[in-house]
């Protein structure tokens, strides 16, 4: 029940902000000179004025931008995204079509990300100014520094041209029969590289995080005391130290819920996956209003979902922010 | 670096050479093996795969194996039958009767009849088709005596040549039983597209890829050899240059990689990089000059720009030697029309800061003449880079340029809509004959908003009545002439300057064997492509 109370009152505050979010995003692609009509007349090639003024009928941008934005969202009350320019089909089914390859991509990049951050963090802590500590800082600065594109095209350079090991790109084989099983395998393997080209900034990230934060933890009195009464050094790192570290990193892997979103669009780019990312600059180069819309909505929807897990997982780390939330 | 060039360029001649000794000798080397998938990149997704509505080369690559035309070229360029066996005009050119080939039938087992070519003709090229609207304007009716006879009808004489020409890119047919009835831009079957091609339509996977099977019931005996097409979209150049290079695909057409890794392959023994098989695609980099502006209005403005660009520079480092200077308006290509001769206003900085200095532009104290906005159309990647070329080669003439940077439907929308701008370059590709693609951008009277059309401001009365004349005459020898006139005409006035030609350039796996065998080869069926 308080937990409820608690997720419908981190809603309520959501709707606001949604709104504000969804007519700014219209109102900006309404600055942005040219139609969807123009974008499917420079793929064509051109065309005459009549065949246009149909074009700009079948596609109902020949009504005032206002009546446009106020249909949009009367039909968003009814749940209704819209049908999509692009895709001649609703935009819930092209969204939902692309959803699951970014949440996949979103998802295991994001456990990489903080598995290896923390396990490296936790490390470089542990030898600070050792060489240990200076290789692993070095290299997350690197990565950090390193834009996603060309990490991901060197990636494929190095692992998919010269040694031929993983995939240069795409989701699965093309119009190969496999197994339950096998397909997932396949998947996996055509995931591996965007996986780990999407986690390496995010890794440098949070390995830096982690290290500083458990370097402040760990200069704390109950670690001393804990120390003082005995506790092995393990046990002090895993329960004490690393369970009090990890809150900064916490709060970061939500904000970084939104940012991810935004490096898909590269790492999807580069890699050929048909995720949300592609699709929502390709509905900007071809002002596809209501499937970039459906985007923004479904985006913001997962930020704030995941914001939301953020904060049940904040609680059940420390127990002070339990009291406060009720 | 310049040595090397020079080689390579005497090597790419040399390939071209053997491009053009016949067919025949290395053919009769081997029989073609059936079997196997073909896997093509594709550099964008397109909204509709239906090409009796929407003419480009991006419908074509992927709807031209599934979908067939009543004409295609032939390996020498000239029109060869496909689902027309024969055609005759009347005399009095305004009617052109085709007759079909017996036994077609579409994907769904339905036979194709003249009732079908009349549907496509009447209710989808002259209604929605884009060049297609303009072609058959005058297209009255389509009769059917029988069900391999169609007669077209037109109020003004259709010149046969301009008709077939025209055809071959604008006279794809899907099936009447299909459409008929519905609103053709919504129609299911445009992005599962049924027709009478070599490849059956399986799968569209959004975002992903195109499947096509080999028609097993086709016309052509024996045909096609390839077991599937698969097409895959890979919208990044360098992620596709990385799939061709791993063998995940073995074909890019129409430029979809990047200029730098086309020259790049061409060293590699395992593709063949080339301009082969796209001659009847040939397309130029453009100046559009807008003439409200009271100095581009003055011909001689026109006349220092040109002379001011050095454009077989731009093509020697920016295009990697793959283009010349064009010498007007109509490609070398197009021989059934190019009349030969040279550009006349060759790169002469002094000549051009002559000519400004005549037309009363004196340079101000900054050593600026004036300044002009210039709008690129970024639908390729040479673009913006003719664009700042552009900006700084008139910069030494003493014009400054102001580069705004726009996308696609951006640029478009401010070029052709709302007239806001002083210069303006993209492409201009030519169709086969100058009255479907070039003749448009240099008539009057264009309603405004259409791209690719005259709407920069300029008219001239002895021009649009050549233009006129030309697109009726039916006496092929008598066009020909009126075009040479047009050509001289427009390089006398150059309303808007058609600064280079070029070729598409294909990409493709060596393993590939009947490949860029007809002038517009990656549009065609690939009915005897194997692998």
């Amino acid at each position: 029940m308080q937990l409820l109370s608690f997720a419908l009152r981190r809603l309520a505050i959501s709707l606001p902000s949604l709104l504000i979010i969804l007519v700014g995003v219209f109102g900006l692609l309404q600055l942005a000179p040219g139609d969807t009509v123009d974008a499917l007349l420079a793929q064509m090639g051109g065309g005459d004025a009549k065949m246009i003024e149909t074009l700009r009928q079948h596609y109902g941008v020949d009504t005032p931008a206002w009546i446009q934005l106020a249909d949009y969202l009367v039909r968003l009350v009814h749940l209704d995204l819209g049908y999509s320019a692009i895709y001649g089909k609703p935009v819930a089914d092209v969204i939902f079509e692309r959803l699951p390859v970014t949440l996949l991509l979103m998802a295991s990049s994001l456990t990489l990300a903080s598995l290896g951050g923390v396990v490296l963090g936790v490390i470089a802590s542990r030898y600070v100014h050792r060489w240990q500590d200076t290789l692993i800082s070095t290299l997350g600065m690197l990565f950090y520094a390193t834009p996603a594109f060309w990490l991901g095209l060197m990636a494929v350079v190095i692992f998919s041209i010269k040694l031929g090991w993983l995939p240069a790109g795409g989701f699965e084989e093309i119009g190969v029969e496999y197994s339950a099983w096998g397909r997932a395998a396949d998947i996996a393997y055509h995931m591996v590289l965007p996986t780990i080209t999407l986690s390496l900034i995010f890794l440098a990230t949070y390995l830096r995080i982690m290290r500083a934060s458990m370097l402040e933890v760990s200069t704390l009195d109950f670690v001393r005391t804990a120390r003082a009464k005995g506790v092995d050094e393990t046990s002090i790192v895993t329960r004490h130290i690393l369970r009090n570290a990890l809150l900064p990193l916490v709060t970061l892997i939500g904000l970084h819920a939104g940012t991810m979103l935004g490096g898909a669009v590269v790492v999807e780019s580069v890699f050929t996956l048909p995720g949300l990312g592609r699709l929502a600059y390709e509905s900007v180069v071809q002002r596809d209003l209501n499937t970039l819309l459906g985007i923004v909505f479904i985006s913001a929807l997962l930020v704030i979902l995941v914001n939301f897990a953020v904060d049940l997982i904040y609680a059940r780390l420390d127990p002070r922010i339990r009291g406060k939330g009720n | 670096m310049n040595l090397s060039r020079r080689t390579l360029l005497a090597s790419v001649s040399a390939a071209a050479l053997a491009g053009v000794l016949p067919k025949g000798v290395f053919a009769a080397e081997s029989t073609p093996t059936k079997g196997g998938v073909l896997t093509v990149q594709l550099g964008a997704e397109q909204r509709i795969l239906n090409p009796a509505i929407r003419a480009s080369t991006s419908v074509f690559i992927v709807t031209g194996k599934i979908v067939e035309a009543l004409v295609d070229l032939g390996e020498d360029g000239s029109i060869v039958p496909v689902l027309a066996e024969s055609w005759e005009a009347a005399p009095d050119g305004k009617s052109v009767t085709f007759k079909l080939r017996e036994g077609v039938t579409w994907h769904d087992g339905k036979p194709l009849t003249s009732a079908d070519v009349q549907y496509n003709a009447m209710q989808l090229w002259k209604k929605y088709q884009n060049y297609g609207t303009q072609l058959q304007l005058y297209l009255d009716a389509v009769d059917t005596p029988d069900d391999r006879t169609a007669i077209f009808r037109y109020s003004r004489p259709m010149p046969l040549d301009l008709l077939l020409r025209a055809m071959v890119d604008l006279g794809y047919l899907v099936p009447r039983h299909l459409y008929e009835g519905t609103n053709p831009l919504d129609n299911p079957a445009n992005t599962a597209p049924i027709g009478t091609g070599p490849f059956k339509f399986v799968e569209y996977q959004r975002g992903q890829y195109i499947i096509a099977e080999r028609n097993p019931n086709y016309w052509r005996k024996d045909q096609p050899y390839v077991d599937r097409i698969a097409w895959r979209f890979i919208t990044d150049k360098s992620a596709a240059a990385a799939a061709m290079e791993t063998g995940a695909v073995q074909l890019s057409a129409y430029n979809q990689l990047s200029l730098a890794d086309l020259d790049r392959l061409k060293k590699d023994p395992r593709f063949s990089v080339g301009t082969r098989g796209n001659e009847a695609n040939p397309f130029n980099n453009t100046v559009e000059f807008n003439h409200r502006r009271k100095e581009l209005a003055d011909v001689r403005v026109r006349r220092a720009i040109a002379h001011a660009i050095d454009v077989e520079f731009f093509i020697e480092n920016f295009l990697y030697g793959n283009g010349k200077v064009a010498t007007g308006p109509i490609p070398s290509v197009s021989k059934a029309f190019y009349p030969g001769g040279t550009f006349p206003y060759p790169f002469d900085r002094k000549k051009a800061e002559a000519l400004l200095d005549e037309a009363g532009y004196k340079r101000g104290a900054d050593g600026n003449r004036f300044t002009l906005r210039l709008v690129p159309v970024q639908n390729a990647e040479d673009v913006p880079l003719f664009g700042t070329y552009i900006q700084q080669s008139l910069a030494e003439v003493g014009i400054k340029v102001d580069v705004v940077q726009l996308d696609n439907a951006g640029a478009l929308a401010t070029i052709y809509k709302e007239w806001n701008f002083d210069l303006a370059t993209g492409w201009h590709q030519y169709r086969g004959d100058p009255a479907v693609s070039t003749t448009v951008w240099f008539r009057s009277g264009s309603p405004k908003g259409a791209p690719w059309t005259n709407q920069f401001g300029y008219k001239s009365e002895a021009l649009d009545k050549l233009i006129d004349e030309a697109a009726s005459e039916i006496d092929p020898v008598k066009r020909k002439a009126l075009y040479a006139k047009f050509v001289q005409m427009v390089n006398e006035e150059l309303p808007v300057w058609f600064a280079t030609e070029r070729l598409f350039t294909t990409a493709a796996s060596v393993k590939l064997q009947n490949d860029n065998n007809t002038p517009r080869w990656p549009s065609s069926s690939w009915h005897d492509l194997y692998l």
